[in-house]
């Protein structure tokens, strides 16, 4: 699938310049853990310039929208449009005073956003940016996603715990409850597009999705449905940022947090979002191709563009959806996403069966196992949300009686005993 | 039953290393395909991770505050994961972390916070002698056993994949204690369910 090497200008790819750099390094004779280390530091460094100005412009672009959204004008003072705000913000947060709240567990109070990076950024290491632009195409990659969002938790109950404030702890407590349900969920969705895909590397998820021309996107909608829920839950977003809900408790989990301290957190959140939406745009929208523009277009623009289209999605739920409370939230998962999502695997298992053993070719199963996917997925969500609410015991709205006895007011019922 | 090829009518097929030409552009599955444990990096490696394990498991034993016990047991999981990387074991690696460091130091965490007086720390006991006799016990067999041992050694090379294998194994040769295990699990949440559904259903149900 891959093809070979292209001239170093062919910046197409930008792994065909770093590809040709390190030839040139193993031509010059060095040993071969050089050209390894040389690769694994560019990538590095290449990801990491990259997040650095991605969230910077998002800190901007995000507050702008909501502010669009929410009839409201959004940062305009500090340069031109207000473009320099996300600068002046980090400023800000570097020279605040680091404040530590009394009989905080100092070690793990300053570990936590330490800790609460790693996973975030570690997770764009199995991303394919490009064709050859990955810094760890493993073989586990989804299986990596997975586990790695997984560590995600332990940070945030540290930052939770070690504050020592009940607040801090009851998001910590929320934020773990939410993320072991919606982790299900995951697992449960991205085995459904493994299985289409026959790998769980993600670059051949990619060449998968290259070769039949058609997107996961089209054969999974209720997977990714699934998915993007999920990943809502937990990238921690507003919809279902009930671990830092700002109107029940405080900032939730890092409530006692400030400086740059608070700075990591909000850049780890933002990262686990553009992680959750290069995901999606990996395992659903082809990666880095487009039915053939990658030719002419670099692919890493438009594995750009297609995940900022998704993070955009994420920005707009959070500009007009309320937020959901934790009951609904955990109900959610384990009443409805989750037998969907069984359902989903189910389907999928045998519809992978069917590909092999009725010797279908491919023009033929995809079409069809799209279209049923598809009804599938419609009637599933339709028929379990009906089903759900047949259960509901019905409940009779009643207006409050506030006083009987004294006898001043009476509403509803009991005005009408009078 | 064997597994079918998948080429037939040119469906996807994930080859070792899909280069046309000799060289292999990614650097870490030619590092895989070497024989193991000989090139320095992993045996550095390898003395790293293991510093890392052992340090943190003395540490879960050692710190009074149970939560820094827990997070030490974390970084000793996230040591394992590590060993098995220099393995090429990379799905029992990615499962490691994923079900030990993930999901079963969450539930720890659960346990202890759901606890009364769960912060208080590591409460003295009049069984620490016993204890120490006992773990003393258990580190001479391990040791001697360790030491006695003719260890061959392999002389394979790295694997190339192994979550493919794992699965086929697991639904093929090994499906019926695939399956037992997964029954086990399902009596054990229902099990779970029973016993924190309140009393009053309880009864209902009964009657």
């Amino acid at each position: 699938m891959i093809r070979p090497l292209a001239e170093w200008y062919d910046l197409r790819d930008i792994g065909n310049a770093v590809g040709a750099l390190l030839e040139q390094i193993e031509d010059w004779g060095a040993p071969e853990w050089v050209p390894y280390v040389v690769s694994g530091v560019i990538g590095v460094l290449a990801i990491l310039l990259w997040t650095v100005i991605s969230v910077l412009a998002f800190i901007w672009i995000e507050r702008r929208v909501v502010g669009l959204m929410q009839n409201r004008i959004g940062p305009n003072r500090v340069g031109p449009s207000g473009l320099l705000q996300p600068v002046a913000d980090a400023l800000k947060l570097l020279f605040k005073e680091p404040v530590t709240t009394h009989n905080a567990d100092r070690v793990l109070f300053w570990l936590a956003p330490v800790v609460i990076f790693i996973p975030t950024i570690v997770v764009f290491a199995v991303i394919p940016f490009g064709e050859r632009m990955v810094l760890a195409d493993l073989n586990v990659g989804v299986l990596f996603l997975i586990a790695i969002g997984s560590i995600n938790t332990i940070a945030v109950f540290m930052a939770g715990w070690s504050s020592n404030n009940k607040y801090a702890l009851i998001g910590a407590m929320r934020t773990i409850a939410m993320l072991i349900s919606y982790e299900l969920i995951q697992v449960l969705v991205l085995l459904a597009a493994v299985l289409f895909a026959g790998s769980m590397r993600l670059g051949d998820i990619v060449a998968w999705q290259q070769d039949y021309g058609v997107w996961l996107l089209f054969l999974q909608p209720l997977g990714l449905l699934g998915y993007v829920i999920a990943g809502a839950v937990e990238m921690n977003r507003s919809p279902t940022d009930i671990a830092e809900a700002e109107s029940e408790i405080v900032a939730g989990y890092h409530t006692e947090y400030g400086g740059i301290k608070f700075g990591f957190f909000y850049q780890a959140e933002y990262l686990a979002g553009f992680a959750i939406a290069a995901v999606i745009v990996t395992l659903y929208m082809g990666g880095w191709t487009l039915w053939g523009v990658e030719e002419w277009v670099p692919g890493w623009l438009i594995f750009l563009a297609k995940l900022y289209g998704v993070f955009f999605i994420y920005i707009w739920s959070r500009g007009t959806l309320p937020r959901l409370r934790i009951d609904q939230l955990m109900a959610f998962a384990w009443k409805f996403l989750l037998p969907l999502a069984l359902v989903n695997v189910l389907v999928v298992g045998g519809e992978m069966l069917l590909w092999q053993e009725a010797d279908l070719s491919s023009g033929e199963a995809l079409p069809l196992f799209g279209v049923i996917n598809a009804l599938l997925a419609v009637a599933l969500i339709g028929g379990w949300a009906w089903f759900l609410g047949q259960l509901r015991p019905e409940r009779v709205a009643h207006r409050a009686i506030l006083t009987q006895e004294v006898g001043a007011i009476y509403y509803g019922e009991a005005a009408a005993d009078l | 039953m064997a597994r079918r090829p998948r080429t037939s009518d040119g469906r996807y097929q994930s080859a070792e290393c899909r280069v046309p030409s000799a060289r292999c552009s990614n650097l870490l599955r030619r590092a895989g395909a070497k024989r193991l444990m000989d090139d320095t990096g992993t045996i550095i490696a390898f003395w790293v991770l293991a510093a890392i394990t052992v340090g943190a498991a003395l540490g879960v034993v050692a710190v009074r505050n149970l939560i820094h016990a827990v997070v030490f047991l974390i970084l000793s999981f996230v040591g394992v994961a590590g060993l098995y990387i220099t393995l090429s074991a990379d799905f029992v690696a990615v499962t490691q972390i994923l079900i030990y460091a993930g999901a079963v130091s969450v539930l720890i965490l659960f346990a202890i916070v759901l606890t009364p007086r769960g912060d208080r720390g590591n409460q003295e006991t009049f069984l620490r002698l016993p204890a120490l006799l006992l773990a003393l016990l258990v580190a001479f067999t391990l040791g001697y056993v360790a030491i006695d041992t003719n260890w061959a050694i392999s002389d394979r090379k790295g694997f190339e994949e192994t979550a493919s294998v794992i699965g086929e194994a697991l639904l093929d040769k090994y499906v019926l204690p695939f399956e037992i295990a997964s029954v086990l699990l399902l009596v054990a949440m229902l099990g779970a369910i029973v016993l924190v559904r309140p009393e009053a259903t309880m009864e209902e149900t009964g009657e």
